[in-house]
């Protein structure tokens, strides 16, 4: 094992980086002045998981499965992790995302004690039938608040929209049905196939040493791991949206909506990067808050303050959208698929591109003020085959050119889908 | 380590001033503090939304949009904050610290620039706010008032507060009610604005990289035309003792899951308190943390719930319990919330339940300093709260306190009104 430095100057960071004889990669950024040290270990692991070959079969796995699997980790043969870390003053916690499960926890003393837990109990698996029937009831609850929370249904509106079949759709903590379903032996199954080292990264910022923390690494886990798991995410979908419209009547008091436009998913490596900080680009040119349509939108009433947007890739889906409240979401795509057609006739205006990548680029260094910003960020790129703080370099490669083709291919009537909650009538 | 200084500026404006060099940002915030009133809580709420418009020189979003820009991407966001029974008004900024610019532009004169002329030099038409900018951010400001409603979680813990609190200022929510922004014009938003600069204290707070001196010299120059007229009044919370009976109220909704919302009154316990400590580690045990009663009891052993806190303000002395349940598992839930806190009140505890709700109390203390928004808004809270301690000395005391202490505490707390949120028959 050979530790690697990696210094990235004009952000003002550093990064200690190497991998292990089992396959994991850990990456350290050093946090001197700190009280707090931070660890994150994830698996490239995630809701849309649900189909893959183990040992030569393929296995088709319940919806919510990732997420199940998730809060049943805690528990160990002596009781459960989430409280030995918090007996220790640690905040500890995970999350399952659509294409990434992951458990971390923050501390002010005991930090080595602590990734010891933390290593300890995600690896080694203890799931009793007694435990998973008792989960049902708590992921019950958290699926039926969920049922209650419009932004949620509304974004899973959009990408049931968007997608055909992409598993990106389903709910990733998956319904009251599909998590019945669950047993001890799912969950051992989907642990030995995706909480392999090979397949899971490590990462570290605080004041702590980088040598101690791959010692301790190499002491708690498999000393082998395995090739990784084939996993099935269906046929590759079509360009264009698969519905352009979704609705759902909730108790809300104005609609609530999504707005999304789907693209072609872009490789592993650097392109994925540079998907990414374009299709940023792309949303601040055309809605930004120092956009014209922004000011449009604003000072017409069809946005407010609530209005956001951003882009995500998966493997085989990736979209730009947008979303917020309005009293007329219709409008709202109208008015952005005209803005388009105007960037695309007329070009950027080039000041206005230079100064949204001077604010884009200020905002990015100042999210590196949260370590678990800079933790996840950089297990998500570990993951997508890229490193997170060479982003200053790839955001300066990108052209007005590169923006302007992102707006022309994506932004059309029949890549889009508008997801509404809108509001009972009685209410209104 | 970060120092922390505190200094007039200028009569009832005051300076908190973190100088560190750790963080990629600068913070800076300008708050006005004023008392919570159901009269003027709208028109108050209002206004930081109205001056976040435009100024004489920015006078639209869009080139208060390019201004930020040009500061790499900084951010001027309208803050209104309720803490116990004192409205904060302002504006929060974050700004890329100079250390990090491409070209050495010196973000933090400009950024305070910035925000001083929101502050002090709105655009107006006639003498008053713009009745276009009026028109809409009411609008804005009645879709947010009514939008608490899709938050279904937040809005059990506010109708709970509203109706345990129903007389006291402390029942009205930190944006006021829908019927007083209907009656909100250009000229009575200006009058009260004006009132608001003349007479409310101001507290500023900055964290970064800058010298404590060059801040102060920055801030003077920003704020050289703020009328200063006397009476800094900024709202006294007043603390009630206990309820005489417990209310239950429940209201029904479109719902899939059920709200419970216990409301609880400390007996008297605020930050001002010697209990205060105590308290705090009251509610870690209780149902601050996920090695509290409820946690353990409400969530892990029965299964009720997603999620079952306790959490405290320190301002007026109320404890609230919140957790999202079955309809039918009301009853069970709220019976089972309260023999947890009879176990408490017994003193139950396991020594590692004790050492967990101490040591996560004391790390979630001590976390604050490597937050400029946590920073921020522990800073506010104590200049609404008189006090100048830091999170350090809070943790020292936390430290320090017995579990006798935090189970007497247990014992005086009394619970006041239930509110329960359930679906509609179908």
């Amino acid at each position: 094992m050979s530790m690697e430095e990696k210094r990235y100057d004009r952000v003002g960071e550093k990064l200690f980086h190497m991998v292990l004889d089992n396959g994991l990669s850990i990456y350290v950024a050093p946090k001197p002045d700190f009280q707090k040290s931070y660890a994150f270990f994830a698996t490239n692991y995630g809701g849309m998981d649900m189909r893959f070959r183990l040992d030569g079969k393929w296995l088709d796995t319940p919806a919510g499965v990732a997420h199940f699997l998730e809060h049943k980790t805690f528990d160990t043969e002596e009781g459960n992790a989430l409280q030995d870390l918090a007996a220790n003053g640690a905040s500890p916690n995970a999350f399952t995302s659509t294409s990434m499960t992951g458990y971390y926890f923050e501390s002010t003393e005991k930090f080595e004690e602590n990734l010891k837990i933390l290593l300890s109990f995600v690896s080694i698996p203890y799931y009793t039938q007694e435990s998973v029937d008792k989960e049902q009831g708590i992921i019950g609850q958290e699926i039926r608040m969920g049922d209650d929370e419009p932004d949620t249904q509304v974004f899973y509106g959009m990408l049931e929209g968007l997608y055909a079949h992409s598993p990106i759709q389903v709910n990733i903590a998956g319904t009251v049905d599909s998590i019945a379903q669950i047993t001890a032996d799912t969950l051992n199954l989907c642990h030995r196939a995706f909480y392999d080292p090979g397949n899971m990264v490590l990462c570290v910022a605080g004041d702590v040493d980088p040598e101690r923390v791959a010692a301790i690494a190499e002491e708690v886990l498999p000393k082998k791991g395995h090739p990784p798991v084939e996993r099935d995410h269906g046929e590759v979908e079509a360009p264009q949206a698969h519905k352009q419209t979704w609705e759902k009547v909730m108790a809300v008091a104005t609609p609530i909506f999504q707005l999304g436009f789907k693209d072609i998913p872009p490789e592993k490596g650097n392109e994925w990067l540079k998907w990414e900080l374009t299709g940023n680009l792309a949303c601040e040119v055309l809605l930004g808050s120092s956009s014209p349509l922004y000011a449009q939108l604003y000072n017409g009433g069809l946005i407010n303050e609530s209005f956001s947007y951003g882009c995500e890739a998966y493997l085989g889906a990736a979209f730009l959208c947008a979303g917020g409240e309005s009293r007329d979401p219709e409008a709202v795509r109208s008015a952005v698929l005209r803005e388009a057609e105007r960037i695309c006739g007329e070009g950027i205006d080039e000041g206005l591109f230079q100064r949204l990548k001077k604010a884009a680029y200020g905002c990015m260094v100042r999210d590196l003020n949260s370590f678990e910003n800079i933790c996840v960020n950089q297990a998500m790129a570990y993951f997508s085959g890229y490193e997170y703080l060479t982003f200053p370099q790839c955001f300066e490669a990108v052209t007005k050119a590169d923006v302007e083709e992102c707006i022309r291919r994506v932004v059309t009537k029949e890549r889009s889908t508008l997801a509404v909650v809108k509001p009972k009538e009685a209410i209104q | 380590m970060s120092d922390v200084t505190r200094k007039q500026l200028l009569p009832g404006v005051f300076l908190t001033s973190v100088h560190t060099k750790k963080f990629k940002s600068s913070m800076l915030s300008m708050t006005l503090l004023t008392p919570l009133r159901k009269e003027t809580a709208a028109v108050n709420a209002l206004i930081p939304y109205l001056l976040r418009r435009g100024s004489e020189a920015h006078p639209d979003m869009q080139s208060l949009a390019a201004a930020l820009d040009e500061l790499y991407g900084g951010s001027i966001e309208p803050a209104v904050r309720k803490r116990g029974e004192t409205q904060c008004l302002g504006f929060v900024g974050s700004f890329l610290d100079d250390a990090y610019t491409l070209d050495g532009t010196r973000v933090l004169s400009k950024a305070a620039g910035l925000m001083g002329e929101l502050l002090l030099r709105p655009y107006t038409q006639n003498g008053a706010f713009s009745p276009d900018y009026t028109r809409q951010e009411k609008a804005n400001l009645t879709d947010r008032i009514r939008s608490e409603i899709n938050d279904k979680r937040q809005y059990a813990v506010s109708r709970l507060v509203e109706e345990m609190c129903a007389g006291e200022p402390y029942g009205v929510g930190r944006m006021g009610r829908e019927e007083d922004v209907e009656v909100i014009t250009p000229s009575s938003a200006w009058t009260q604005y004006q009132e608001l600069l003349a007479h409310s204290r101001l507290e500023i707070y900055y964290c970064g990289s800058a010298e404590p001196e060059q801040v102060c010299l920055v801030l003077r120059d920003a704020l050289a035309e703020l009328p200063r007229e006397g009476g800094y009044e900024e709202g006294k919370t007043v603390v009630t003792d206990g309820a005489a009976s417990v209310r239950q109220v429940t209201e029904s909704l479109d719902v899939a899951q059920g709200k419970l919302t216990m409301g609880f009154r400390t007996g008297g316990i605020t930050s001002a308190s010697s209990q205060y400590p105590a308290l705090i580690l009251c509610n870690a045990l209780f149902g601050g943390t996920t090695t509290a009663k409820l946690f353990l009891n409400v969530r892990e052993k029965l299964s009720l719930c997603y999620y079952a806190s306790s959490s405290i303000d320190r301002y007026k002395g109320v404890m609230l319990v919140s957790s999202g349940v079955e309809f039918a598992d009301k009853q069970r839930a709220e019976d089972e919330i309260l023999a947890q806190l009879e176990a408490c009140r017994r003193g139950e505890f396991e020594s590692w339940e004790v050492e967990g709700a101490r040591r996560y109390t004391v790390s979630s203390l001590l976390t604050v300093l490597d937050s400029q928004s946590r920073q921020e808004d522990w800073w506010l809270a104590q200049a609404v709260a008189g006090s100048g301690q830091s999170p350090q000395e809070l943790a020292q005391a936390v430290e320090n306190v017995s579990v006798e202490a935090a189970v007497s505490v247990a014992q005086g707390l009394c619970l006041d009104t239930v509110y329960f949120l359930k679906g509609v028959e179908k």
